[in-house]
């Protein structure tokens, strides 16, 4: 039995961002502890695929104190240099992490919150929470209507298409991880159909730079959550439809129809072993197009106020989106085409283990900008958190230091 | 960004809409609606329906009147052409909706309107209603929607508005998605 533990601060994850976290933590002379259920970067390391790459080019993974020193600025990792960075950045900046060590509950005290481990428990003033925004595979309800001959896998457990019976898989939904993971599972010789809903087309480079170089530059990251028209539907919009690859190439939904990948509309229903599918995939496909449209204005309006157009590629224009005449609207599950349904339906942080009433009626955490709805409690590395950026490795380091700076203030009453 | 202030209005009150959206946020078990309907049976494929009331906000809510509505089958079908089909009251919801949302999208991004007309087609085989080939679906076998609006806007932000819309619609839901239908008999 260990006895309690009294430190200033414990943040929960020993990721990118609760690392950054205790950095600023550390420069602010308040003592800490980082309670990591396994090891540093454990997510990336446990319940990721094979061939993940970032989505960020390796310049743009700049943390407090520590950056890309390599010889290949725009590419992008792989997952053993994903983990070896975030361990190495962990050295760097000799942050105190607790490895191998679970939080079970997360509770309200005089002093502040009772932190319950596996390895015993911690008292603290202020607690961190750091343990990811992609913990838990989000399935949709209808899954459960899914015969139980075809095989259900979400991208938590898949890590190469070898792993897959032969034959026909539904991939469904088409953000990063859906198109990447539709791309590769099509090419392993298994034909995929991907079910669409709302999605973010972007090109992988445009006018010759990375789509994060002019995200970056334009200062499109780093709109702040307070600054923008709808935040709750800035937290809720899927990934860009990116890949990280060697050739730098587009992954949008006319690369997938090119290699033979069929699009069908939002998976809508589940009737008897028949899946329906929404007739709005063309509304869906004209929605992206016309965001990219937009997108694309503002680099090119950006490009021409700062005198970039000398130095950059011409503006171009993508093809819109080619979608057949008539989608099918119905799937029998009975005849044998589909063999497995991989949810590509999107990711949730799992607080299972936090006992303090901050969540509203959808389950998720009551904050603003990272400021939890409870004295002394901060959350980092969610989607649009205070940024644009906030999920990013890159966005870690100015919401670590807003963060620290509050609760620092909060410390000093 | 102010021109809303002063320019823009095509009749629709988005500040109240925001107003609303924000209040049912807080609030979701004001936001259950329930629509409801009448029809009842004249003669040969004629019938009358009404629509009054309706419950939402947290209680029955009363319309200034009663809306009736006729419906009936042309005379090629046999009938007496006393109102418009079924399904073509199905395209009326589905265009009226869109084009509120469109109206209420594009007063939302300032930008005024002046005119919207939607001209709506659905094809058909009756061979699915009659029966006849099992493999024909009774509904329609797809439905276009034609836009010609006149407004402040760049071609693609009038595109946008009306994809806006199209996302938000109600009826457009219903029509492109499964939804259960119980149907009970006294």
């Amino acid at each position: 039995m260990v006895s309690d533990r009294t430190v200033t601060t414990v943040i929960i994850g020993g990721g990118h961002a609760g690392l950054a976290m205790s950095r600023c933590l550390s420069e602010r002379s308040i003592d800490h502890v980082v309670l990591e259920r396994g090891e540093v970067a454990n997510t990336w390391r446990t319940e990721r695929w094979d061939s993940l790459r970032l989505l960020t080019p390796n310049w743009q993974s700049r943390l407090p104190g520590f950056g890309y020193d390599g010889d290949d600025p725009d590419g992008f990792r792989k997952m053993p240099e994903t983990i070896d960075f975030i361990s190495r950045y962990a050295e760097a900046i000799s942050a105190p992490v607790q490895t191998h060590t679970k939080v079970t509950s997360v509770r309200r005290s005089d002093a502040g919150y009772d932190v319950a481990t596996d390895q015993g428990d911690w008292q603290c003033r202020t607690v961190v929470l750091a343990s990811g925004a992609c913990a838990i595979a989000s399935v949709p309800a209808l899954a459960e209507g899914v015969p139980a001959h075809i095989a259900q896998v979400t991208p938590t457990e898949y890590r190469n298409p070898d792993q897959l019976a032969d034959g026909g898989v539904m991939v469904v939904g088409v953000a990063a991880t859906g198109a990447q993971l539709a791309q590769e599972i099509h090419l392993s010789g298994r034909p995929v159909t991907v079910s669409v809903g709302e999605h973010v087309r972007a090109p992988r480079s445009y006018r010759g730079r990375d789509i994060q170089w002019w995200m970056d530059r334009t200062g499109l990251m780093d709109e702040r959550y307070d600054e923008i028209d709808d935040i709750n539907r800035a937290r809720r919009l899927p990934s860009f439809q990116l890949t990280g690859s060697d050739d730098k190439a587009m992954l949008d939904l006319n690369a997938l129809t090119n290699i033979g990948v069929k699009l069908i509309g939002r998976i809508a229903g589940m009737n008897d072993g028949k899946a329906q599918f929404s007739g709005s995939l063309r509304n869906m496909t004209a929605l992206a197009d016309l965001k990219l449209g937009r997108l694309l204005d503002t680099i090119d309006e950006w490009a021409s106020e700062n005198d970039l157009d000398g130095a950059v590629d011409p503006a171009e224009r993508f093809e819109p989106t080619q979608v057949e005449d008539n989608p099918p609207l119905g799937m029998d599950f009975a005849n044998g085409e589909i063999k497995t349904i991989l949810w590509a339906t999107g990711f949730r942080p799992d607080h299972s283990w936090l006992d303090v009433p901050v969540f509203d009626h959808k389950g998720r955490v009551r904050h603003d900008g990272g400021i939890v709805d409870s004295p002394g409690m901060y959350m980092m590395g969610q989607q649009f958190l205070r940024r644009r950026k906030s999920s990013l490795i890159d966005g870690a380091g100015d919401d670590a230091s807003d963060l620290s700076d509050h609760l620092a203030a909060y410390l000093a009453g | 960004m102010s021109s809303s202030e002063t320019t823009v209005d095509n009749g629709v009150n988005v500040e109240a809409l925001l107003g609303a959206r924000e209040a049912l946020s807080g609030a979701p078990e004001a936001a259950q609606f329930t629509w409801r309907a009448t029809n009842e049976w004249k003669r040969g494929t004629h019938s009358h329906s009404t629509v009054e009331k309706f419950f939402g906000l947290g209680e029955e809510q009363n319309r200034t009147k009663t809306f009736d509505f006729e419906a009936d089958h042309p005379e090629c079908f046999a009938s007496e052409d006393l109102g418009a089909t079924p399904v073509e009251i199905v395209l009326v919801g589905l265009a009226s909706c869109l084009t509120a949302g469109v109206a209420a999208v594009a007063q939302h991004r300032d930008i005024q309107l002046r005119s919207v007309k939607a001209t709506l087609e659905a094809g058909m085989d009756i061979a699915g209603i009659l029966g006849i080939d099992a493999d024909v679906r009774n509904g329609f076998d797809g439905i276009k929607v034609h836009y010609d609006i006149d407004a402040d806007a760049t071609p693609d932000e009038i595109k946008a508005v009306v994809a806006q819309s199209q996302k938000r619609s109600a009826v457009y839901d219903i029509v492109a998605n499964p939804t259960n239908i119980t149907v009970d008999v006294n």
